[in-house]
């Protein structure tokens, strides 16, 4: 750590975590899925930050590596693609959700309790950064099982999917040491995932002529 | 070239040179042929151990599993090469997808042994998300409505559980890097186990639940099982014999591996009670689904979820005996499951069904394939001689000891389990002959692969070799 900037270090830290969560508060209230693409690309530009600065503040030079591809992948690539999709689909912009607005906001805030006691009995041998860097990630991946599990369009349960995904990466920048590789196929893994989401949308389209899946609902194979 | 690299290329080469070259029968000539290589390298890679390094890791335990993958994978090609070819044949399947379903074949291949194989806990996660992703495109292959509808569910299903296993390595490094320092080694199964004991158990306790929810979801345990029927109905049949018999299992061991890194720790007393909770609810559960079912492979897949669950339940007991019964459980239910769905696939091939009610008197109509289903129904059942009676019979009786409650609601379950399989079997195998599909007699492709799983399983009932029990012994007791 550099001398002198123990306190900007924890400031900045959690400045970047909380835009990432505050992002995260966002997509649950927010209904059509432009404005949940761009809030997902602002909370990957977030997530970039806090590794970029994770890696000054702890001379890890693979956690830069780690900024460029959430930068250029989930921050570029991925939204504009998802942008691409939507528009070529022809998609309803607006998604109806399961349960209103407002009991969801609730429950997310219920949900980030949850995250803060269940991180608690963490730290009594650590510092308190981890500490609250594993309850923001908590957070995140919380919020983004409450998106999949309230939104009923098979485009924001990606959105969802890939909050979930930024919580993960957001506590593995927080953990000091964690080996480039493992990160760097995660990073592939997930692209390849995005690749296969994109051929999806156009089966279920092509099949189903919606992408609305509230069928999902009724289906249960032989109970039909 | 060492065999371990062997027995992870030749997949890794067979699953390009499948995608690249034109299908046709030279490419389940191909598959079966780099099943069989990988078989061999596997053979060679269990007598002669190559010592751990840094990414790989050879030990007792994974030994036994990575064999009885390539076994599996082996006569499922066989299997397969003339129920696809059938597909074909029948129209319901394309060239093209007949070609992609090859390379990822020998892909799933690659990826499962890739993930025993390896010392590396983030590795291991690679290899499970890329399995995954694997079985997501084999589950759309036929390009249905069901097959999307199922494929989708599996693919969200498990990329969240996948997503949350990955929170949960994360979890474990966290607890490991103050002991061990950071890099590769903090992540290396070996120097987990080893360093255990200065671990933070509160990080432990935490990173243990999002692996049981994680990986829990892959092994289909019961409320985040919804993906595994429909993904093992509407995937091709050789592909469900495979998810049943393997994967599940490749999932099952990332967990044991925590659980062993936990044991050596001061919070060993975490997973027993939860594995325990999950196995008995996954084995209950799916008793009573049993009942409701009326597609033969979703029937079957519904059991996958119970054996699974009787597994969990005995590494939750724990201690030698209950470890031995889960470790042979693991085995047994392998051989037997994929038995099943050799026959299921035949089956539905010459009847043109898999309903259930739509079937009946098979021992009458194909004796070979009936007596197949009935034989292997009743090796699943659990009843003796067969090998799973072994193991169930060992989990009752060690579990006894620990939890004479818990016993009873286990042997409910199986009780209930086992008359479901009995009620339906017998309206399949005997009764009045429903007619067959014009044109189609079973295959020896077929029935080989059928037979000779059911022929191992009672073996393995009957007489299980001293050095093969001992071995099981000892890696009972690695188990903690």
């Amino acid at each position: 750590m550099r001398p002198g900037l123990a306190a900007l270090d924890y400031d900045v830290a959690h400045l970047s975590g909380a835009l990432v969560l505050l992002a995260a508060f966002g997509l649950i209230y927010q209904r059509r899925l432009p404005g949940m693409i761009n809030l997902f690309a602002l909370q990957s530009a977030a997530l970039g930050s806090a590794a970029a600065w994770q890696a000054w503040v702890q001379d890890a030079s693979q956690l830069y590596v780690t900024a460029a591809i959430v930068w250029s992948l989930k921050a570029g690539a991925v939204p504009l693609g998802l942008h691409w999709l939507i528009h070529r689909l022809q998609t309803t912009r607006a998604v109806e959700t399961v349960i209103g607005i407002g009991p969801t906001m609730l429950a997310a805030v219920a949900l980030v309790a949850l995250a803060i006691v269940l991180v608690t009995p963490i730290g009594a041998d650590r510092s308190a950064l981890t500490r609250e860097e594993l309850a923001l990630a908590l957070s995140v991946i919380l919020l983004g099982l409450l998106i999949m599990i309230t939104r009923r369009h098979a485009v924001s349960q990606v959105i969802g999917f890939m909050c979930i995904e930024n919580g993960v990466t957001l506590a593995v920048v927080g953990v000091k040491g964690m080996p480039l590789v493992v990160e760097m196929s995660v990073a592939f893994s997930v692209m390849v995932a995005c690749i296969l989401f994109g051929i999806f949308f156009f089966h279920i389209r092509e099949r189903f002529d919606t992408l609305d899946l509230h069928f999902l609902e009724s289906f249960r194979g032989e109970d039909r | 070239m060492s065999a371990l690299a062997v027995m992870l290329l030749v997949p890794t080469a067979a699953a390009i040179a499948l995608a690249l070259a034109p299908g046709g029968v030279f490419a389940a000539l191909i598959n079966v042929g780099a099943s069989l290589a990988t078989l061999a390298a596997s053979l060679v890679v269990l007598a002669d151990r190559p010592a751990p390094t840094e990414l790989w890791l050879i030990d007792d335990l994974n030994a036994y599993l990575i064999v009885l993958t390539a076994f599996v994978m082996t006569t499922t090609a066989v299997f397969s090469g003339g129920y696809m070819g059938h597909e074909v044949a029948a129209g319901r399947l394309s060239a093209g997808a007949l070609r992609t379903y090859h390379a990822l074949y020998q892909a799933l291949n690659a990826a499962m042994l890739l993930a025993m194989a390896a010392n590396n806990v983030g590795l291991l996660w690679v290899a499970i998300e890329a399995a995954t992703l694997i079985t997501v495109i084999m589950v759309s292959l036929y390009r249905t409505r069901e097959a999307i509808e199922a494929a989708w569910k599996y693919f969200i299903l498990a990329s969240v559980g996948i997503a949350l296993a990955l929170f949960g390595t994360v979890l474990v490094y966290l607890a490991a890097q103050p002991v061990i320092g950071g890099g590769l080694e903090a992540m290396a199964w070996t120097v987990l186990q080893a360093r255990a004991a200065g671990f933070s158990p509160a990080v432990l306790d935490l990173a243990f639940v999002f692996l049981l929810v994680g990986y829990g979801t892959k092994v289909g345990l019961a409320p985040v099982h919804a993906w595994l029927p429909d993904a093992h109905a509407e995937g091709p049949t050789p592909m469900s014999a495979v998810l049943s018999g393997l994967l599940l299992n490749v999932a099952l061991y990332a967990l044991l591996r925590f659980k062993m890194v936990l044991a050596g720790s001061r919070a060993a007393g975490t997973p027993g009670p939860l594995m325990i909770g999950l196995g008995l609810v996954s084995l209950l559960f799916a008793g009573l689904m049993l009942y409701r079912r009326r597609d033969l492979k979703r029937f079957f897949a519904y059991s996958s979820i119970e054996h699974m669950g009787i597994m969990t339940f005995a590494f939750g007991i724990g201690g030698g005996l209950a470890n031995f019964a889960g470790l042979f459980h693991m085995a047994a239910h392998s051989l037997a499951k994929s038995s099943i769905f050799f026959a299921v696939g035949g089956i539905s091939q010459v009847k043109g069904t898999r309903e259930i009610a739509a079937l009946s008197g098979l021992t009458a109509s194909h004796p070979a394939l009936g007596w197949g289903l009935v034989l292997a129904v009743v090796a699943i059942a659990g009843a003796p001689p067969f090998g799973l009676f072994t193991s169930e019979f060992l989990i009752v009786s060690s579990s006894f000891a620990h939890a004479p409650a818990l016993t009873a609601v286990f042997m409910l379950g199986l009780l209930v389990g086992f008359a479901a399989l009995v009620l339906r079997v017998q309206h399949i195998a005997f009764g009045a002959a429903t007619p067959s599909h014009a044109g189609t007699a079973h295959q020896a492709t077929t029935v080989v692969p059928l037979y000779t799983h059911v022929g191992l399983v009672l073996i393995a009932g009957l007489w299980l070799p001293a050095p093969l029990a001992g071995w099981f012994a000892a890696i009972a007791r690695l188990l903690g």
